[in-house]
């Protein structure tokens, strides 16, 4: 009986987490590669940003990703 | 009670298994008929036994931005032997592809992959990143599968594998 509950708490499990899973196809990223999404977009919060992270850990920079979020190439 | 546990694992299982499988159209398989999905825009009428290259772009991805001048070369250059270029447009509106073509010149064709019965090219070749180029044989069978698109090193993979095809 344990066995089945821990079965069909498996089971369960595996449905609710795979529901919240969505895989975002390549050909489906342009709101991803949109400006609005992109965490620099905002020069002044950025420096803004800069200021307090620097301020705080006495380091700076490091913020940068590669690409604009379309995942091309 | 057990059988239902059962179910609910294996179908978790099965769920899993959809969720990391990726299909892709691989070297040496068959390409999708061009003429079985509705696209807007027009397809050029004579490809039987022509080498076509299908790019798959947007107008939200740079590279495929930096690949199109490239393009338009290689239409130019192996035009009269052969060569049919196709990019094949997956942005959402229209307006966002016609303002790119009117900012980006090209002489090869384009056609918005935006079937009204949903039945989408890319959908079906399942691509893995934009842009996605194929160049397929007069056969119909995909010879090279080009992933994104690297500049000077990717024009010259293209050229050399489109002479190569030219060649047979």
């Amino acid at each position: 009986m344990k066995t089945k509950g821990g079965l069909f708490l498996l089971g369960t499990l595996a449905m609710l987490i795979l529901a919240g899973c969505q895989n975002v196809k390549p050909w489906q990223r342009g709101t991803l590669a949109d400006y609005t999404m992109r965490g620099d977009r905002d020069p002044l919060g950025v420096t803004l940003d800069e200021h307090i992270y620097f301020s705080r850990e006495m380091a700076s920079g490091g913020r940068g990703v590669g690409g604009g979020g379309c995942g091309c190439n | 009670m057990q059988l239902l546990a059962k179910r609910f694992a294996s179908f978790g299982l099965m769920a899993a298994i959809a969720t990391t499988a990726t299909a892709g159209l691989k070297v040496g398989g068959d390409f999708p008929n061009l003429a079985s999905f509705q696209f807007e825009g027009e397809l050029p009428s004579n490809l039987a036994g022509k080498i076509v290259m299908v790019d798959f772009w947007a107008s939200w991805c740079a590279p495929c931005k930096k690949s199109f001048p490239v393009l338009d070369e290689l239409q130019k250059k192996f035009e009269g032997q052969g060569l049919i270029i196709i990019a094949v447009n997956e942005d959402q509106k229209k307006s966002e592809m016609d303002h790119f073509l009117q900012e980006n010149k090209i002489s090869f064709a384009v056609v918005r992959d935006a079937a009204p019965d949903g039945k989408k090219l890319v959908e079906k070749v399942d691509v893995s990143t934009m842009p996605s180029t194929f160049i397929i044989d007069g056969a119909g069978k995909v010879r090279f599968v080009h992933n994104g698109f690297q500049g000077a090193d990717t024009k010259k993979q293209y050229e050399q594998e489109i002479e190569s095809l030219l060649k047979k």
